[in-house]
């Protein structure tokens, strides 16, 4: 595989760019592979890739509907953190964050992970005391938190609105200075360029139509391109696990809502790291394109269309402009959406199934993008050694039925309301 | 925005209402033994299926009625509304 680097840039230039190498290939999908994974976003592709890397697994295949990186992982709004309460939830994520810090250079492709910290404000003396305490696990957790008071907000995001008549005033928040950013597409290319490179099959426009199972064990899948067979199928298809879980007679804890997201026109540096509101579902960043992106809650309804309605984007941001007023004056570029496994307690599942052979990565409810490296690295652990790692092992399906539940939340199984 | 038929009330606006999920879980009946499982699949299991959707929606900001909503989740077009103690088939 060519390096990416300044020599072979400055190399490439002499030849007006043209004799790049492709940075994945287009196979045809071979009549079996050891393991099939089920999905082409940054979840799958990360499984492929350290299914090859850590577990030295390499006659794998991802079978895409569509194109690698067109669907959550090119939809999201690339914010990365690990600012969980539960033991579980924080120590899964933070050991996603350590897997973020190298990972620009471990792919060879410059992800622009940006960690320039998220601040979640709050509105209240109670909201402050619930922060503390997140704050305090977080830290018994090894990850950074600092509870700020009114005047730190203010000098890191003056431009919010610190008047007197605001209906919401801030009384401070929680930082995670860790917390940050990253180029969302560069993810899913960068582990599709190494995971191709290590025998990783890419195959794109192929749908799954059919699972072969027999006596309890997966025997391989059916697609628009032809029968596969396969000792071991990952399914890695957050927003379209309801779809295939029919098609298995299984039915999960999971709704699929569409949830939207906006940005405006760019602007100059203004805002540094990600602020979200602590009296409406209301968060915000700005995009080293200086565009505002922004985002906030699910249009509320069950939904597999990868758009929403306006009342949303309108509430959201009646949120927005409560908090930051100058937003008033951006124009906005554009509203998108895209589809999302609501779990029932709001965290996801990296599990073995019922089925021999069958693993499950969903559930990933809004907050799928930060987990993309560790979940592909628990993933593949959990297939390539049949079992689940201790990193996901409360992160199981049967935890709804055991009442072992990750309810960081604590909103119950009304997904639309979070 | 989507528009609703009230049974009550008439066509309005979405904003109007809440969501309330899948019409066609069933809680299972009071006095009588209900087994881990069924209250598994009554609390968490839900088929969330691409297509027709029977759903429940409070006319929150009207009537204050629930009432039912047949709805294809994936293009969100309305087929059907009737009054929860109505079937839609």
């Amino acid at each position: 595989m060519q390096k990416y680097s300044l020599f072979s840039l400055i190399k490439n230039a002499f030849s007006n760019h043209q004799n790049w190498e492709v940075a994945w290939k287009d196979p045809i999908p071979k009549s079996e592979y050891d393991v099939v994974i089920i999905g082409g976003g940054g979840h799958g592709l990360a499984t492929a890739y350290y299914l090859a890397k850590e577990h030295n697994i390499r006659n794998v295949a991802i079978i895409e509907k569509g194109w690698i990186g067109g669907g959550n992982v090119g939809r999201n709004t690339t914010i990365i953190r690990s600012n969980f309460m539960y033991d579980a939830n924080a120590r899964f994520n933070e050991f996603g964050m350590d897997l973020w810090r190298n990972l620009s250079q471990e792919l060879n492709f410059n992800v622009m992970f940006s960690p320039r910290g998220i601040i979640n404000l709050a509105h209240s003396d109670a909201q402050m005391n619930a922060y503390a305490r997140r704050g305090n696990s977080m830290r018994l957790n090894g990850i950074d938190a600092k509870l700020l008071d009114r005047n730190e907000v203010k000098k890191l995001i003056p431009m919010a609105d610190f008047s007197d008549e605001v209906r919401f005033p801030i009384f401070g928040g929680l930082m995670q200075p860790s917390a940050g950013t990253a180029r969302h597409d560069a993810v899913a290319w960068g582990y599709a360029r190494q995971a191709d490179d290590m025998g990783v099959d890419i195959i794109q426009h192929c749908e799954v139509t059919g699972f072969d199972v027999v006596n309890g064990k997966i025997k391989g899948i059916r697609t628009s391109r032809g029968d596969i067979k396969a000792k071991k199928v990952g399914l890695c298809v957050a927003g379209s696990t309801n779809i295939l879980a029919e098609k298995l007679n299984m039915t999960l804890p999971i709704e699929t809502h569409v949830l939207q997201a906006c940005v405006s026109e760019p602007v100059k540096p203004l805002l540094d790291g990600v602020v979200t509101f602590g009296a409406g579902h209301f968060y915000i960043s700005q995009s080293d394109k200086g565009e505002m992106v922004m985002g906030g809650d699910l249009d509320g309804y069950n939904s597999y269309a990868q758009r929403g309605n306006l009342p949303t984007i309108q509430h959201v941001l009646t949120g927005g402009l409560a908090l930051f007023p100058f937003l008033s004056r951006l124009k906005m570029l554009r509203t998108w959406g895209g589809i999302m496994d609501m779990s029932m307690d709001g965290s996801p599942i990296i599990d073995k199934t019922h089925i021999e052979g069958l693993y499950l990565n969903c559930g990933w409810c809004y907050g799928g993008f930060k987990s993309t490296p560790v979940s592909g690295w628990t993933f593949a652990h959990t297939i390539a050694q049949d079992q689940v790692h201790e990193l996901n092992s409360e992160l199981r399906l049967n935890r709804f039925s055991t009442g072992h539940l990750l309810d960081e939340k604590g909103l119950g199984t009304k997904t639309w309301i979070g | 925005m989507l528009y609703i038929k009230c049974p009550y009330c008439g066509l309005r606006a979405q904003k109007e209402f809440s969501y309330g999920g899948d019409a066609t879980v069933k809680r299972p009946n009071i006095n009588e033994e209900v087994s881990s499982k069924d209250w598994d699949n009554f609390v968490y299991m839900r088929k969330s299926p691409r297509g027709k959707h029977v759903e429940l929606w409070q006319h929150i900001a009207g009537c204050r009625q629930w009432i039912k909503v047949q709805r294809d989740t994936a293009t969100h077009e309305i087929f059907q509304t009737a009054k929860v103690t109505e079937e839609i088939r």
